[in-house]
């Protein structure tokens, strides 16, 4: 689970992806392939921009549901919150001001 | 050469027609009896020698999985010009019209996506 967050964070694209999940929530397929050619100029194809979901998803940053007929796709952080937490050092909840 | 006529598949005429004139604003140009379905087009108010849109049955088998797919992944059937897709949305949003995507701002376009009722997604587009 761990390796996977890293490789999902490794690629800027998909750090991108999750920028622009930050700004919006409940995002379609759609709109991030609009946001990612529009805000960044960033000539991916939908097919690949899908595998990079993919990705995201099975790190556990990113998750999708389906609403009726559509599929929106949400950030979530909290894969990012075991991270600092693994390296979290003894005292320093002591040392905070 | 110009576009004539671009059309879009609808569960049904009658439910299309009424979204298309009375929730979007168009008006019905052409209405031909063909079998049981109609030759159903409208135009826009302001375009009315313009593209005209036709209301297409979709009764072919082909049609269900092409527009659930589409719709699955957010990508409009069609794209309509407005000139402000900000007020366009809140008149809309007011109708009970549903949104996929929230007006976006993106350089020199603003879209949106709405649901059309009738099985499509339709983009909302303005230039800056």
């Amino acid at each position: 689970m761990a390796d996977d967050i890293f490789k999902a964070l490794a690629d800027p694209t998909r750090r991108k992806i999750l920028d622009e999940l930050t700004e919006q929530r409940g995002q379609t397929l759609f709109e991030i392939c609009a946001r990612l050619s529009m805000k960044h100029q960033l000539g991916i194809s939908r097919q690949a921009v899908s595998q990079h979901l993919a990705v995201l998803e099975a790190a556990g940053l990113v998750e999708s549901r389906r609403e009726g007929r559509y599929k929106f796709h949400d950030l979530n952080t909290a894969p990012l919150k075991r991270i600092a937490e693994r390296w979290t050092m003894p005292d320093e909840s002591e040392s905070t001001p | 050469m110009r576009i004539h006529l671009s059309s879009v598949f609808v569960d049904d005429q009658d439910k299309a027609l009424r979204f298309y004139t009375e929730v979007l604003g168009f008006v019905k140009k052409t209405e031909v009896p063909i079998g049981e379905d109609r030759w159903l087009t409208v135009v826009s108010p302001e375009a009315p020698d313009g593209t005209e849109l036709l209301l297409e049955p979709a009764g072919h088998p082909a049609v269900k999985p092409y527009r659930d797919a589409l719709a699955k992944d957010g990508i409009p059937a069609t794209a309509f010009a407005v000139d402000d897709v900000h007020a366009e949305f809140d008149r809309l949003r007011g109708l009970g019209v549903r949104f996929t995507q929230e007006p976006l701002e993106m350089g020199p376009v603003t879209t949106a996506v709405l649901d059309d009722t009738c099985g499509n997604l339709i983009q909302i587009v303005h230039q800056a």
